[in-house]
């Protein structure tokens, strides 16, 4: 994360805020307000199982491990190990995400004990067949987007703000984003996705968050839900760990090899 | 020279297939050792290969079916820094005795530290970038038995030594015992004509298969750039072959292991969409020096046409600078090739290429595809054709074994 630079904005936008503050500063802010209190949690490490349903209610399970790297002055790295389906089991992903250059990444093929370095213009695909694309779950930098704050608005019962967001890197598969973000935590809650012709593609809830280190929330929860073609795939976080002592060598292509 | 001890091979291959089966079979029950992390895990498969054409040799059969097991077993400690791996494979085949047959895929304790980590055991290690053939790729063996496209490897003993710097990781490999590369029997099929005799095996050094190979890689990733640069001295992995006559006096091909120095270089490019990819080597102690090189593209449209579904070109050209008679059958072809990610729950792809002789009119054509039918059961299909072989085609004498291979397999 380019910090500095940010504060540095954000400074800027506090100072504005008295005098008129427009959409797109509000928006940003409150995106730059969200990514400072995730700020500093260095490394992390979690279990997801995934639950993958289709228009007929037919369930198909996955899970993986992930680990992920903060990374001051650039985008997050992580590496994905692959546990279900059977198939895949002992399958790696590496990724270097940056803000708004193109993200490296590599993936390991354990048939064939072959490391591939992989076009990352692959944004809007699927992620193993689910209604999560990519670039729904690769880290995310305040630099991605452009903002416009919306309004202010209650999601269960909490005040948050809607806020639309416009990616602002190749590849993706959107047009638009309205986030909804509580207004005492900063915490995503809902995320409505609008498709390359701006139709209402996909709703993503968090729910269960919980926090860790006396700081950071974590949704133990995402639903994501489908409106064109009916399916829908849960998330389900679990063994969350931080600052366990990893290092830039436990995110590079030897570790990718090793990983299990 | 050395000559290799078949008798040797075939009782080891009894002694170690029954145990080896048995706890294919056994698992889950039995549990060699219970830790944080450690696990069973693997496939076994059913096999079915149909052939479109009479076989040249009337021994060969019509159709083959086969059955296949490999467990691995993964047992992790230090956090994860140490572990050992053990991975048998063993394979019982309808007709081929050679394809029959089983291997210590992998048998490796691994210990990683910082800047340094060391494999000492029975691996499989895999260097290159191109698809349609891998030429930089050569520490293990082929197990040609099991697919003619040499993808799959014989586990090779070694001590390997990774040492991680800034600018890039090098290995150093000692590589203390060479494996033969298997060849199909006297019934296998798709085989050349006549057939290898692999028992006749031929050794340029006096030690065999005892030679000392040793092999150094440097290889770095730099922004948009994986670079690699190998070099290898050693018994050469591909064998020349040299005419001869079997013990009951049949015409057989009698493999012959030489001394060789390989340097190879690989080299991948990333942008966007695009890959572009080049592998090549030169390889002295074969006759004359000579090289060889793939080079290429991937092109990937993702999402086409509004669906989930990934479309990927695939283009390499292939050369080798030897003499006619004495290269390989790739010496100025074409590859070209489509890939299918559907991207759907079912995980199916599909790999559609040919490889065009670009002196005459042959061609080589391959379908590789898979779908996940449940959470442990997969289908895969593969389709192989050898189309319009000329009499000098190194290949000529697989132009009838075009075949079909159905492999339905259970993954835990």
């Amino acid at each position: 994360m380019r910090r500095r630079l940010w504060i540095a904005l954000l400074g800027l936008t506090i100072t504005h805020h008295g005098l008129a503050e427009t959409p797109e500063e509000k928006g940003l802010a409150i995106a730059i307000e969200a990514e400072r209190r995730d700020s500093g949690w260095s490394d992390s490490a979690a279990d997801m199982k995934m639950a993958l349903r289709n228009r007929q209610g037919e369930v198909s399970e996955r899970a993986i491990r992930i680990r992920a790297l903060e990374v001051q002055g650039d985008g997050d790295k992580s590496l994905t190990i692959f546990d279900q389906p059977a198939d895949v089991k002992g399958t790696a992903f590496l990724s270097y995400t940056h803000a708004t250059r193109p993200d490296d990444q590599w993936l390991y093929l354990p048939a064939l004990k072959r490391v591939k370095r992989i076009a990352s213009a692959n944004k809007s695909g699927p992620f193993m067949g689910s209604e999560f694309a990519y670039e729904d779950i690769s880290s995310q930098e305040v630099e991605k987007y452009r903002y416009i704050y919306l309004r202010d608005e209650t999601i269960g019962d909490e005040a948050a703000f809607v806020v639309k967001r416009i990616p602002q890197y190749k590849h993706s598969g959107y047009t638009k984003q309205i986030v909804w973000i509580d207004q005492q935590h900063y915490r995503v809650r809902r995320v409505e996705y609008y498709d390359r012709k701006s139709a209402h593609l996909k709703t993503l809830t968090l729910t269960e968050y919980k926090q860790f280190l006396d700081q950071y929330w974590r949704a133990l929860q995402m639903d994501m839900v489908n409106h064109q073609n009916g399916k829908s795939t849960t998330l389900l976080w679990s063994n969350y760990r931080f600052r366990e002592g990893l290092t830039e060598r436990d995110f590079d292509r030897n570790s990718l090899k090793r990983a299990r | 020279m050395g000559h290799s001890t078949a008798a040797r091979r075939r009782v080891l291959r009894v002694v170690v297939l029954l145990p080896v089966l048995a706890l294919c079979v056994a698992y889950p029950g039995i549990a060699l050792a219970d830790g944080p992390g450690s696990h069973w895990s693997g496939y076994v498969a059913l096999e079915f290969r149909p052939f479109f054409s009479a076989p040249l040799d009337p021994r060969q059969h019509d159709d083959n079916a086969s059955v296949v097991a490999q467990p691995e077993w993964y047992y992790p400690w230090n956090g994860g820094r140490d572990s050992l791996t053990f991975v048998p494979f063993a394979r019982i085949d309808q007709h081929d005795d050679e394809r029959t047959h089983v291997d210590v895929r992998e048998l490796t304790w691994l210990t990683a530290r910082d800047d340094w980590e060391l494999r000492v055991g029975i691996r499989k290690v895999f260097w290159g970038v191109a698809e349609s053939q891998h030429l930089v790729d050569i520490i293990n063996q082929t197990d040609l038995v099991e697919n003619i496209d040499t993808e799959d490897k014989l586990g090779q003993p070694m001590v390997n030594l990774a040492l991680i710097r800034d600018w890039g990781t090098v290995d150093v490999f000692l590589l203390p015992y060479f494996r033969e590369r298997t060849f199909p029997g006297e019934e296998g099929r798709p085989r050349m004509h006549p057939r290898v005799d692999a028992d006749l095996a031929v050794f340029e050094s006096s030690r065999a298969e005892r030679h000392l190979d040793l092999a150094v890689r440097w290889s770095h990733s730099a922004g948009d750039w994986d670079l690699g640069v190998s070099h290898f001295r050693g018994t050469s992995r591909d064998p020349r072959f040299i005419s001869g006559r079997s013990g009951d006096g049949e015409p057989v091909l009698i493999p012959l292991y030489e001394q060789i120095d390989q340097t190879g270089v690989d080299a991948q490019l990333t942008r966007g969409s695009w890959l572009w990819k080049l592998e090549t080597i030169r390889r002295s102690g074969q006759g004359d020096t000579f090289a060889a090189g793939v080079a290429g593209l991937e092109y990937t449209v993702y999402g086409v046409l509004e669906s989930a579904a990934d479309v990927g070109v695939v283009a390499e050209y292939l050369y080798d600078d030897r003499p006619v008679g004495t290269r390989s059958p790739f010496e100025d072809d074409l590859f070209a090739g489509l890939r299918l990610t559907l991207n759907d729950v079912d995980g199916t792809e599909a790999l559609l290429g040919c490889i065009f002789d670009l002196g005459s009119a042959a061609r080589l054509c391959n379908i590789e595809a898979r779908r996940r039918l449940s959470d442990h059961w997969m289908l895969e299909f593969e389709l192989r054709t050898f189309q319009e072989l000329a009499e000098n085609n190194p290949l000529y004498t697989l132009r009838q074994d075009d075949f079909a291979q159905f492999e339905l397999a259970y993954h835990f």
